[in-house]
């Protein structure tokens, strides 16, 4: 499980989207993982074949989580910049959360870098999931955090989960009954249905049988009773159908997916709001580290925006509306060439010292309707021009609503761009995002008196911001930053 | 276009630009922008639907007549 953010302790694995002998690039999405702020799409580190898929779908595990094992292709796969690291390379596959820790050599390499707050500890206990509490559920109490509601129900009742995947479906029999039928040699013609509408059920088939018993397996007697699967439910493979210990696993697994996907409509509202509060955790969490650990400061300058406005005004006049542009692709332009003529504001502050940015990958953050934010990056935005920084943002924000933001655009952010001015406010003093050095705040673009050659006029002017990290500059270099910022703004036919 | 069909077409659009928020629950005399917290990209969109639902250009400089529920509608249906 990689650290998509800072603020990221453990994440859900919601989709798989390769399979175990897929090839694949760095680069590739590879998964889809649920976050406290978003689902993302999470991009593999490397290059190979996929060897394992470890982590099943709606288990949640905590970050340094191997999630699939790759085989890689000869190319070396290096730790990232910002020290994000992904699921493992070729290593035994042993890391399941939940079991005792990665085993000691390769595992332990691939995954330590990235956090320090040890990822392992707590969450190991809530999320057992899978197995152990499915064993004692009841006995535990209530996990710290808001709990991963989808599995919950069903499990808590051994031995009386009912088998909704079958009675519930509307047709006259299932595969799974009709499968069961042949391995008795039934005829489904000849029984009657005892399920809704008719339905024939798995009851039905055994009833028609006769008085033929299922064998099963005495440890599959006692894991069914331990994790609550209805034998009845259950298909053996076995010889002579027998029920073993593994066909018990694989139906309480089901099992619990069935009862996952009934639930999802009713849990979405559930989910909203815990998602809400647990991404109004991670936001507290890193935004007090930042002002436990940065030593801010701040610098500002009111800028006019006459010249950019005037330019933007006479561009979009001949163009669709798709096509125009909003100051705000300027401002983001600005921000990212500036970032480039000052580097020592565009990377991150790790052990000690500054680490410049490989490129300008510029963090915007984006309010998220219902609440919350969250700050996915504009990679190589120093290379883009005002129209394709445009395009990116536009489609940065309905990715980011919609809960789309692949794994790199949360991880990459070498600066981060804060822009309330649609809000109505003049200006915005913000605070910085670790490990990063600084972030620019613009306030509203507002009519205002200004002088200019002794003589006094009304412009539109905006106040610009920065708050930068004192460790790794000086006020002097932030008021070089905002310097630029302000002369690229007047020259708007340049950016 | 009438202006109730044009003031339906805009909160079918704000519905979907917005769809936390309920344009319905505003006055027709409110400004859009404020009451759904819509930003400048937000607004865009909703710029841009509206004039290709409704065929017609409209101009940066038609901005402000877009500012309510009431004179949107006044604009679309006018001539």
């Amino acid at each position: 499980m990689p650290v998509l953010g800072a603020d990221m302790d453990e994440g859900t694995l919601v989709e798989w989207l390769v399979k175990p002998g897929d090839q694949i690039h760095k680069g590739d999405v590879i998964a889809v993982v649920d976050t406290a702020k978003s689902a993302i799409e999470v991009e593999s580190f490397h290059t190979g074949t996929v060897a394992e898929l470890i982590t099943p779908v709606g288990e949640t595990v905590p970050v340094g989580t191997v999630l699939a094992t790759i085989t890689e292709a000869g190319e070396e796969a290096g730790g990232r910049g910002a020290g994000q690291l992904q699921a493992g390379v070729g290593r035994p596959a042993v890391a399941l959360a939940g079991e005792s820790a990665a085993p000691a050599g390769e595992a332990a390499a691939v995954e330590a870098p990235k956090v320090k707050r040890g990822p392992v500890k707590r969450p190991r206990r809530e999320r057992a999931a899978g197995k152990a509490a499915l064993a004692n559920a009841g006995s535990k109490p209530a996990p710290v955090k808001p709990a991963p509601a989808k599995p919950a129900p069903g499990r808590a009742r051994p031995g009386r989960r009912p088998v909704p995947q079958i009675t519930a479906l509307p047709i006259r029999s299932t595969p799974l009954v009709r499968h069961e039928a042949e391995q008795l040699g039934v005829d489904l013609a000849t029984v009657r249905g005892s399920g809704r509408g008719g339905t024939i059920t798995r009851a039905d088939v055994e009833h028609a049988a006769g008085s033929r018993r299922r064998r099963v397996t005495p440890l599959a007697r006692r894991l069914a009773a331990e994790l609550g699967v209805d034998l009845a439910a259950v298909t053996g493979t076995g010889p002579d159908s027998a029920v073993r210990a593994d066909d018990v696993r694989r139906a309480a697994t089901a099992g619990a997916a069935g009862a996952q996907a009934g639930q999802a409509a009713h849990a979405a509202q559930a989910d909203r709001a815990r998602r809400a509060e647990s991404m109004r955790h991670a936001i507290a969490r890193l935004m007090a580290r930042s002002k436990r650990e940065i030593p801010h400061y701040y610098v500002s300058n009111t800028v006019d925006m006459g010249a950019a406005l005037a330019w933007l005004r006479e561009r979009n006049r001949s163009l669709e509306v798709s096509e125009r542009l909003v100051p705000a692709a300027l401002l983001l332009r600005a921000t990212a060439l500036a970032a480039r003529q000052v580097p020592e504001l565009n990377g991150y502050w790790t052990e000690d010292h500054f680490v410049p940015g490989e490129a300008v990958h510029l963090g915007v953050a984006i309010s998220l309707r219902g609440g919350g934010l969250i700050t996915p990056a504009i990679h190589h935005a120093d290379d883009l021009n005002p129209v394709e920084l445009m395009g990116k943002l536009r489609d940065l924000v309905n990715r980011a609503r919609a809960g789309r933001l692949r794994s790199s655009e949360l991880t990459d952010a070498t600066i981060t761009v804060t822009n309330l001015g649609d809000q109505g406010v003049e200006s915005v003093t913000g605070v910085i995002y670790p490990p990063q050095v600084a972030l620019v705040g613009f306030g509203k673009i507002a009519e205002r008196p200004w002088a200019v050659g002794g003589l006094l006029g009304v412009r539109p002017v905006v106040v610009t911001t920065l708050a930068a990290d004192h460790r790794a500059t000086d006020g002097y270099t932030g008021g070089r930053f905002l310097t630029v910022v302000a002369d690229l703004l007047q020259r708007p036919e340049e950016l | 276009m009438t202006p109730e069909q044009a003031h339906q077409m805009i909160t079918d659009i704000l519905r979907e630009i917005a769809p936390d928020a309920d344009p319905d629950t505003i006055g027709d005399d409110a400004d859009i922008r404020d009451a759904l917290e819509l930003d400048s990209l937000d607004f865009l969109n909703f710029v841009e639907e509206l004039s290709q639902r409704s065929g017609r250009r409209i101009d940066e400089d038609d901005y402000p007549q877009l500012a309510t529920l009431a004179s949107g509608a006044k604009f679309l249906a006018g001539p």
